[in-house]
């Protein structure tokens, strides 16, 4: 991992400032610490993905283009236009009118004028103007049109994977022009010559095999399930014994695989175990379906669709009736916005029905799959949960929306509704940093790879930055979120802006509150630290 | 700095001596007053309905609105019917904040460094600059209809007058003559003078700006200045309407010409260009669809077979430790 500088001289390095060069004429920066490392080949062929000619590396100057690479493109391009009205209106209609210039965290945290979401799509359009246009054609360079050469390439392999596909900037845009969708058909792009990263392929071919991005295979996931139920019966005396791939459930229940594998993830699995013990539900997890992120998402449409068949195809397999889905971002713009359609349609589901309260959750009449944050307020709001919310009280919590079930979904209040139901301290970060404005984790769509540290923190700084606001101002200490990316990727960032502050999935505070059956006296949380602080002061 | 408007300038000024010289000098009235109007007409109503349509044939494979507010859930959650539409009838209305009032402008905001914190700003001058520039422009071509209907409608008398109700001046001084200029010059300002809005402009974003500015001056010229023959004007305008077209005898001065030619340039350039956006922002998936994917199932035309990976075939490989496990297995 490349070294980065402190959190001040990197603050200080922010320039804003506009090269004198046009940035036609400015090479991408693939220094160490620049890039992100291009996949295994391995990975390109168990998936059948289009390679390249050998062994690359963005450091390289030949990139082992395949011999037709310019007709590759264009027919890949041409294909995209027709299939994709976004596509084809975006290239067409921007203004240049700078709208979204400012919006996107990683112009924000550095300042290259290319990390401008509008110069990130020209980076695109002026390959497009060239190429379909006909007054790209006849005037060249003066309607900003630019012939593809191998240099072109090398900027948007640098410049798509400087995009966490947040939709940010698509807010703002008087067209909604959406660079996430232009990012996305970049890297479909990149991807029909073999050129993509390794933090994005090695989950999905490892989720094409395995069924989740970790590559953990059956028995080792029943292991960790059944560890953490050790850890749940020494907490609260209650022993917890769920079941894996059992038919005839009521409901399947799939999360993001990161809430099996690391801290503080494995706390809100536990949380979720804890609910599912407390109402009864009568749900079974899939082994083979057991990853609710689809980091093809990140790679291609067909990537998309390849890992999300599973879970309709083990819900029809195991005979259940609906889908309950876990905290994760990026599931669920999949399962919001494309796996109706492209995975559907689920007529041997049933229309979600809480067993519990008996709400019917008719916006889900066609998905067959709900968010647990629906859920557990449905089942709040019932009054179906013991909670005692003072359980948290050490705990002064704000909330991190995450961009894709804010900007793709509009799931706004449920996670709200549960932590103010569980937690006595909540603060909301400033307008213009949450809902349908939030900031990205900066480690999105791929991106929560070592090697780019120094991007990472740049881009999680418009976050950071409203985090540190409420810290200061009303002393927050714990930064809830619903997303398995962001618990992986907001402690690096908490760590190094505002190390005073932790990070929760909301069903960790749950399951903190959650007065269960039979439970023993509780004395100290999820996590094993005492339920009070004496002194308020910080964890590390 | 980014010095592409002296290139949109030269084409202006150009294009302008051109229609001068043409009228003036080489007496070209009938091609600058009658072939390219008819020319610039037709090229923009072929080409705006061609590129429509062009679109149109584009799949929408996906619906995905960006949503900018609280989903439809539960009943107890308030949604947000406009920002984040789960029906037609939101999508409406969305549609109809985002095309006449820019509701998305109208968030903006600006991020500054101050000491060790960034901070955020809301900036309506943009917005403010397009509205006006786009309404005055609106109000400019339909009184400008008066040139080519006979009897002139009421409504467009009455939008004279209440565009005239400054009173100021002879003849009586229009407020969007006045502010179609002052917005494209903002407009324009803003695009030379602010580094960052400079460095992504292209000649192509300083060219129709300056052409409307370039038509803005000279109709102003011709109505406050020059003190053009409106008679004869209209004379001409009704017989292109009318397709009668004649030049009136006597003739209009070749100032009036160059203001016919930029319209009709403009016109012909409308279809080629990024002032598209007229048309695709009607057409843009992130705004007007509504986010109602779970509940409605959306259907793509070209949604084909992908490879998949079975359950039976990820038994086939994990069925020993999956028994040694205790997991549940089809095939013992
Ligand atoms: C319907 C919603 C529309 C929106 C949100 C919109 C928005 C904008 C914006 C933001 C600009 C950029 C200003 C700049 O920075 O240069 C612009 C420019 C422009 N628009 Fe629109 N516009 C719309 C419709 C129209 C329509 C119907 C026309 C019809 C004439 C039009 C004509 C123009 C022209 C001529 C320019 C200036 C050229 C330029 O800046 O390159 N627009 N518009
Ligand atoms: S806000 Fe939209 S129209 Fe304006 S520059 Fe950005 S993408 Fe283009
Ligand atoms: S989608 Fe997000 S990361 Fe990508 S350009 Fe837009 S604001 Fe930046």
């Amino acid at each position: 991992m490349a070294k980065i500088p402190k959190p001040q001289e990197l603050f200080k390095s922010i320039d804003y400032s506009i090269p004198k060069k046009k940035w036609e004429d400015v090479p991408p920066d693939f220094s160490e610490g620049k890039y992100c490392y291009p996949t295994k080949r391995k990975n390109l062929e168990y998936l059948d993905f289009p390679t390249n000619k050998g062994e690359w590396s963005p450091t390289d100057e030949d990139w082992q283009l395949p011999d037709n690479w310019e007709e590759i493109i264009h027919n890949g391009f041409k294909e995209r236009l027709e299939k994709y009205r976004s596509l084809k209106v975006f290239m067409d209609i921007c203004v240049r009118c700078g709208a979204c210039a400012d919006k996107c965290h990683f112009f924000i945290g550095g300042g290259d004028p290319k990390n401008m979401p509008v110069l990130r799509a020209e980076l695109l359009r002026s390959v497009y103007r060239k190429d379909f246009t006909t007054a790209g054609k006849i005037l060249g360079s003066i309607a900003g049109a630019r012939k593809l050469t191998p240099a072109v390439i090398k900027e948007w392999f640098s410049y798509f994977y400087q995009c966490s596909e947040c939709r940010r900037c698509s807010v703002f845009c008087p067209y909604g022009i959406d660079t996430a969708e232009i990012t996305m058909m970049g890297r479909e792009l990149l991807s029909l010559l073999g050129l993509n990263i390794n933090w994005v392929l090695e989950p999905v071919a490892n989720c094409f095999r395995t069924g989740n991005h970790l590559g953990i295979q059956p028995h080792a996931l029943k292991e960790m399930i059944e560890f953490f139920c050790d850890d749940i019966e020494e907490l609260t005396g209650v022993r917890i014994t769920p079941q894996f791939n059992r038919k005839g459930a009521e409901v399947l229940f799939i999360t993001p695989s990161g809430d099996y594998f690391a801290d503080p993830g494995t706390y809100t699995m536990m949380g979720y175990l804890m609910l599912f013990e407390h109402i009864g539900l009568d749900y079974t997890m899939s082994t083979y379906a057991s990853e609710g992120g689809n980091f093809g998402l990140f790679t291609s449409a067909e990537a998309v669709k390849r890992l999300n068949s599973k879970m309709y195809m083990e819900a029809k397999r195991l005979g259940v009736k609906w889908i309950l889905g876990g905290e994760c971002g990026h599931m669920w713009r999949v399962i919001n916005q494309y796996m109706d359609t492209m995975n559907g349609p689920a007529d041997f589901l049933e229309v979600p029905v809480s067993p519990i309260t008996g709400t019917r959750f008719e916006n889900a009449a066609s998905t067959k799959m709900i968010h647990i944050t629906e859920f557990t307020s449905d089942l709040i709001k019932h009054g179906k949960l013991k909670l005692d919310p003072s359980r948290n009280d050490k705990f002064k919590v704000t909330f991190h929306d995450s961009c894709n079930p804010s900007r793709a979904m509009g799931l706004l209040e449920e996670p709200r509704y549960v932590i103010k139901n569980v937690c006595n301290h909540f603060y909301e970060m400033p307008e213009g940093t949450i809902r349908e404005q939030t900031f990205c984790c900066g480690s999105g769509a791929g991106l929560n790879t070592e090697e780019i540290m120094d991007l990472r923190m740049r881009g999680g700084l418009p976050r950071a930055n409203a985090v540190r606001y409420v810290h200061d101002k009303y002393g927050v200490n714990m930064l809830a979120c619903i997303c398995a990316i962001d618990r992986a990727a907001l402690p690096p960032l908490m760590q190094y802006w505002v190390p005073e502050v932790g990070v929760t999935g909301v069903h960790e505070l749950v399951a903190n509150a959650l007065v269960m059956d039979g439970e023993k006296e509780r004395t100290v949380d999820l996590r094993g630290e005492p339920l009070k602080e004496e002194e308020e002061d910080t964890d590390e | 700095m980014n010095v592409g408007y002296l290139y949109s300038l030269l084409a202006v000024i150009v294009l302008g001596l051109i229609a001068y010289a043409g009228v003036e000098a080489a007496g070209l009235q009938w091609l600058f007053g009658i072939l390219i109007p008819y020319l610039g007409l037709t090229i923009f109503i072929a080409g705006f309905v061609y590129r429509v349509m062009d679109w149109a044939k584009s799949a929408v494979p996906f619906r995905i609105p960006t949503t900018c507010g609280q989903q439809k859930s539960l009943p107890w959650f308030t949604p947000n019917r406009i920002d984040n539409p789960a029906t037609t009838l939101g999508v409406i209305v969305r549609m109809f904040f985002e095309i006449l009032l820019f509701r998305s402008l109208f968030r903006n905001t600006r991020v500054e460094i101050r000491g060790e914190r960034l901070s955020y700003k809301w900036v309506i001058w943009l917005w403010l600059f397009a509205l006006m520039f786009h309404y005055s422009f609106l109000i400019v071509v339909i009184r400008h209809l008066r040139f080519f209907l006979e009897p002139v409608p009421w409504v467009i008398t009455l939008l004279e007058k209440a565009d005239g109700v400054l009173q100021v001046g002879l003849p009586i001084l229009y407020i969007s003559g006045v502010t179609l200029l002052l917005g494209a010059t903002l407009l324009l300002l803003r695009r030379v003078l602010i580094p960052r809005i400079n460095y992504i402009s292209l000649a192509a974003d300083y060219f129709p700006l300056l052409l409307i500015i370039g038509i803005a001056i000279t109709g102003i010229m011709m109505r406050y200045f020059t003190k053009v023959d409106v008679l004869k004007v209209k004379e001409l305008t009704m017989g292109l309407a009318t397709f009668h077209p004649a030049i009136p005898e006597g003739g209009i001065s070749g100032l009036f010409y160059v203001h016919l030619f930029f319209v009709s340039i403009l016109l012909a350039y409308i279809p080629f260009s990024k002032l598209m956006h007229m048309g695709g922002v009607f057409l843009s998936p992130t705004r007007n669809l509504a986010n109602n994917n779970r509940r409605i199932r959306h259907i793509n035309p070209w949604n084909h077979p992908v490879k998949v990976h079975t359950y039976e075939e990820y038994e086939d490989e994990f069925r020993e430790k999956m028994i040694e496990a205790g997991l549940p297995v089809e095939k013992e």
